[in-house]
């Protein structure tokens, strides 16, 4: 596929201006980490913006940072870290998912998937830390909304339509994001030997307490052994952050509210543990090939968003899937064995009508005949065509890869 | 304030409209005669004044949607309105168009504390929605000052925050669900009791449109357990700019505060005078910071703030020692804006926000804007997001002064903008900023969005008027301008 790359946000607008001329749609891609996730897209030239890099503003008392959408997150995480400070949403990294190379996805990327990790929680998503963007839309014409302040409701909020929409309205030049300070301790209780249902009522009990958990997991035992933890038990991890002796004082109050922690993992095991559970990393490969290839994966994956006293009932309701529960239950992770739809209606029906479920990773062909992302009622279908043509009249960017033929 | 001209066909038809919706309602929803109108002839912004055609108060999703669909066959206009607290007219009625009132619609629907959700109904107010849960040692974060009589579904409409949105954030990041009407009459649900709703995020837009886009009818919010213990400490300072100082080396410090709120001199006077809560009046300026948590934790903190505030010259610091006296530092900033009423006969709020570091030379410019407009500031900042209420005394008797309080208070809006900030940090753009709006967008900015609004509502008939400065026909704004040879118009769906 030819692929332009641009090297700046003028570039970018000529090259959707021509592409509009010229009808000619773009598979929009930042490093390619998650070329592998949603549809195909029906496009037969790429634009990569992966010559757009670099931070543009950082100041750090005022919790602000731009970038150029092509700036890889591994920069970004290196200069928020000199001044002690992070991305508080978590953005996962799946490359491992993909079998792309680790540390190059883009901002961008992440913004345009709205991803976050186990401290979405706490925290929330990309789209609750993103303040503004630079862009150029599908007519080619640059706009920009947000701004750099975290208080602002001046216009319609575009930086939340940005956010998970994949690159289908339009193409962010530039992000602006709010930061925060990266907690000076962090602690993860574990209960060992509880079963979905008991964890998600413990894990329940924890976010209902007034003790901060700003990460709530459930691994069964395989899983957690993967990750080398649990001695051969499933595991409840409870995740505690910030002052040391605030830590301290949490853990041991959520330690007599719920009995039963049998070990602690601390500082660096502990991120090591979180970063795990957002990347999917007990599920990434598949222990029964023997070298899975990552284009043809021998299971589906599925990320499943429900209430979070639902995600017990979802693992019990798909025996066959290998599962572990993030968000306090709220998200279910599930590798089912790889099928012509990828599992589609197994998962739906199991479901059922609330939350949503998206195929995170299958075989093109499935990804191809089946929803990737939740199907939407009617009146909702014709609003977001009626929102896409708005941005992009002509269809012109990553066509097909939210939903078919738009 | 230029409103659009009422259409003289649809004001000729009050009477047979009202007939028509008397049997789409209960009759006594319906609000027509002269007098009854005139409660609803304004909101918060008492400035602008103007009875609504008619005003409907429906008591079901299913008579908010046929009203609607009703007002969309017909072309007539609609005006959503909660409690009418915004401070920038969004909820001001315009002659020829219905104010659709949401007050009936005020039940709780659901408590569900494992999940850590409630569902209501619009026309519950943000206090009642803590009240409900408060028993079960629950809270709804986002507390807008007018929290007792405000409605959630005006704060979804407004994006809504209080001093708690530094560290819990704003309407926006409390909302899981939402069902909202269109104004062709569809139910549209988003989201629910779970995280991240998938596809695109109308939830996000939805929040903060000001009532342009659709009517919410129901609203599923997240619910915290109330932090164990909430301390908050008072501190003076000579100068407004020092405050200013000490909250910028607090934030960088890596400490987040539940709250940071900051009075200047005038404010601290007008409160003090109004609640007798112990402000000092020798200081130029007072910074509350309240912190939650673990008592360790508080404490902790404590002394690292005193350090700080220290090292920015601070001439006093108390700590509250009982949950009274929190209060009681409390009482004087959220009664700041009616204790500037009594020492002046009129007084306009301005809400702007700025990146903090600029404050002291925002307040330089705005303190010679006051002695060239020859009216007087009170400021009152959520100081944590760099987020200015100025306050501009006047005396609407006086001639003429009512119009340069208004200059002056677009001086600073537009001052806000030039330093990195923006026109609204929270009470929206109403009518009020609406004129000031290319101040931050330039006119493809506002065609993006204004499309957005023609996605959900092509025919403008939802709260028109309000934010854009003036609404282009949806037909206009979907034409493709391609500069590289021209283009015939797209095969664009009609809707
Ligand atoms: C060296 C190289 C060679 C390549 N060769 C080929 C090839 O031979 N064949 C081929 O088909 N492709 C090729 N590509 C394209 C490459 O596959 C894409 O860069 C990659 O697939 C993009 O993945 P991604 O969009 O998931 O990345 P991510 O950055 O993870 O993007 C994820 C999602 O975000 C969207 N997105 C990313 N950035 C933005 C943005 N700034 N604004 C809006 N949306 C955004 C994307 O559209 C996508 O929906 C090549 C790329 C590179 C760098
Ligand atoms: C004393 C005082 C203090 C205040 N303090 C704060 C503060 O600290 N922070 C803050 O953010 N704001 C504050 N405000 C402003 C105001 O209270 C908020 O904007 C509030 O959210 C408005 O809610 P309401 O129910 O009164 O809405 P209304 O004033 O009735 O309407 C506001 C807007 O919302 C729309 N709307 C209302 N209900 C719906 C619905 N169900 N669906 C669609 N659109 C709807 C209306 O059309 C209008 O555009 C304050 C106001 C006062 C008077």
């Amino acid at each position: 596929m030819n692929v332009l790359r641009p090297d700046s946000a003028a570039a970018v607008e000529e090259a959707i201006a021509t592409a509009a001329a010229e009808r000619t749609p773009l598979e929009i891609t930042g490093a390619g980490t998650k070329r592998g996730w949603g549809r195909p897209v029906e496009a037969a030239q790429g634009l990569s913006l992966a010559g757009l890099r670099g931070i543009t503003l950082y100041e750090a008392e005022e919790l602000v940072l731009s970038a150029r959408a092509g700036t890889t997150l591994a920069e970004i995480e290196l200069s928020l870290a000199q001044k002690g400070q992070q991305l508080a949403f978590e953005p996962p990294d799946w490359a491992g998912l993909y079998g792309a190379a680790p540390g190059t996805q883009t901002i961008g990327g992440i913004i345009a998937c709205n991803l976050a990790g186990p401290r979405r929680l706490t925290a929330g998503a990309a789209r609750d830390h993103l303040l503004g963007f630079h862009a150029v839309s599908g007519r080619g014409e640059p706009f920009k909304s947000g701004g750099r302040v975290v208080k602002n409701v001046t216009g319609f909020d575009l930086s939340k339509l940005m956010a998970g929409s994949f690159g289908t309205l339009a193409v962010m030049t530039e992000v602006t994001l709010k930061v925060l300070p990266r907690p000076e301790t962090a602690a993860t209780l574990l209960l060992l030997g509880q079963d979905a249902a008991t964890a998600v009522g413990s894990m329940a009990a924890a976010l209902g307490s007034s003790n901060e958990v700003s990460g709530a997991a459930w691994l069964p035992a395989t899983l957690a052994g993967r990750l080398g933890i649990g001695e051969g038990a499933a595991v409840t991890a409870l995740r505690f952050e910030g002052l040391a002796e605030s830590v301290a004082y949490r853990v041991a109050a959520l330690g007599s509210l719920i009995p039963g922690a049998a070990a602690r993992l601390e500082g660096v095991a502990s991120d090591a543990f979180w970063r795990a559970v957002g990347n999917a990393d007990p599920l990434a490969s598949d222990p029964l090939a023997s070298d899975p290839p990552a284009s043809d994966p021998a299971r589906d994956l599925w990320r499943v968003s429900v209430a979070p006293l639902d995600g017990a009932r979802l693992i019990a309701a798909l025996p066959e899937a290998e599962a572990y529960l993030d968000w306090a239950g709220g998200l279910v992770w599930l590798a089912l064995p790889a099928s012509t739809d990828g599992g589609a209606a197994r998962v739906r029906q199991a479901k059922g009508q609330a939350g949503h479920a998206t195929l995170v990773r299958a075989g093109a062909e499935a990804r191809a005949r089946t929803q990737v992302f939740e199907p939407e009622p009617p009146a909702l279908t014709a609003l977001s065509r009626r929102i896409k043509a708005s941005f992009d009249p002509l269809g012109l960017l990553n066509p097909g890869r939210m939903v078919e033929g738009r | 304030m230029k409103m659009p001209t009422p259409d003289a066909a649809i004001v000729a038809r009050r009477r047979e409209i009202a007939d028509h919706l008397q049997r789409l309602l209960a009759p006594e929803s319906v609000i027509a005669s002269d007098e009854e109108r005139r409660v609803y002839e304004s909101d918060g912004l008492t400035a602008y004044r103007q009875p609504p055609l008619i005003a409907v108060l429906p008591s079901s999703t299913a008579e908010v949607s046929a009203v609607l669909a009703y007002c969309q066959v017909e072309g007539i206009k609609i005006v959503p309105r909660g409690a009418g607290t915004s401070l920038s007219g969004g909820a001001l009625p315009l002659a020829d168009a219905i104010t659709l009132g949401l007050g009936k619609l005020n039940r709780v629907l659901e408590i569900d504390l494992p999940n850590r959700t409630v569902t209501v109904q619009p026309g519950v107010t943000n206090l009642g929605i803590t009240r409900a849960v408060e028993h079960a040692g629950f809270y709804y974060a986002p507390d807008p000052s007018s929290q007792i009589a405000c409605t959630i579904g005006g704060n979804i409409a407004e994006n809504s925050g209080g001093v708690h949105c530094l560290k819990y954030g704003l309407t926006t990041n409390n909302v899981l669900g939402l069902e909202f009407v269109l104004m062709n009459g569809e139910v549209v649900r988003l989201g629910g009791k779970h995280l991240d709703a998938g596809g695109y995020d109308l939830m996000g837009v939805l929040t903060g449109s000001e009532g342009l886009l659709g009517v919410v009818t129901e609203v599923t919010v997240r619910v915290l357990p109330k932090p164990s213990h909430l301390k908050a400490m008072m501190i003076g300072f000579p100068t407004s700019e020092q405050a200013g100082e000490c909250v910028a080396r607090v934030i960088a410090g890596g400490i987040i505060p539940a709250g940071m709120e900051m009075m200047d001199k005038p404010a601290i006077h007008a409160a003090e005078a109004f609640v007798h809560v112990g402000y000092p009046l020798d200081v130029g300026a007072l910074l509350i910071i309240e912190l939650d948590g673990p008592e360790c934790e508080i404490d902790a903190y404590m002394v690292r703030i005193e350090a700080i505030a220290g090292e920015c010259s601070a001439v006093s610091c108390r700590v509250s020692r009982s949950e009274a006296e929190r209060l009681g530092f409390w009482a004087g900033r959220k009664a700041a804006f009616p204790a500037v009423g009594r020492i002046s006969p009129d007084y306009y709020c301005m809400d702007g926000t700025i990146p903090r570091r600029r404050l002291a030379e925002v307040l330089a410019r705005m303190e010679a804007l006051s002695a060239q407009y020859g009216l007087k500031v009170a400021n009152v900042f959520h100081a944590g997001d760099g987020n200015l209420h100025p306050l501009i005394l006047y005396d609407a008797n006086q001639p003429g002064e009512l119009e340069r309080c208004e200059e002056f208070g677009a001086e600073i809006l537009k001052l806000c903008v030039e330093v990195g900030g923006v026109l609204t940090g929270e009470h929206g753009v109403g009518v009020e900023k609406r004129d000031l709006m290319p101040a931050m967008f330039d006119e493809h900015d506002l065609d993006h969005q204004m499309r957005l609004k023609c996605a959900f509502d092509p025919d403008h008939l939802l709260n028109p008027g309000k934010v854009f400065p003036q609404l282009r026909r949806c037909a206009e704004l979907g034409r493709m301008h391609v500069h590289h040879g021209e283009l015939p118009f797209p095969d664009l769906e009609r809707f």
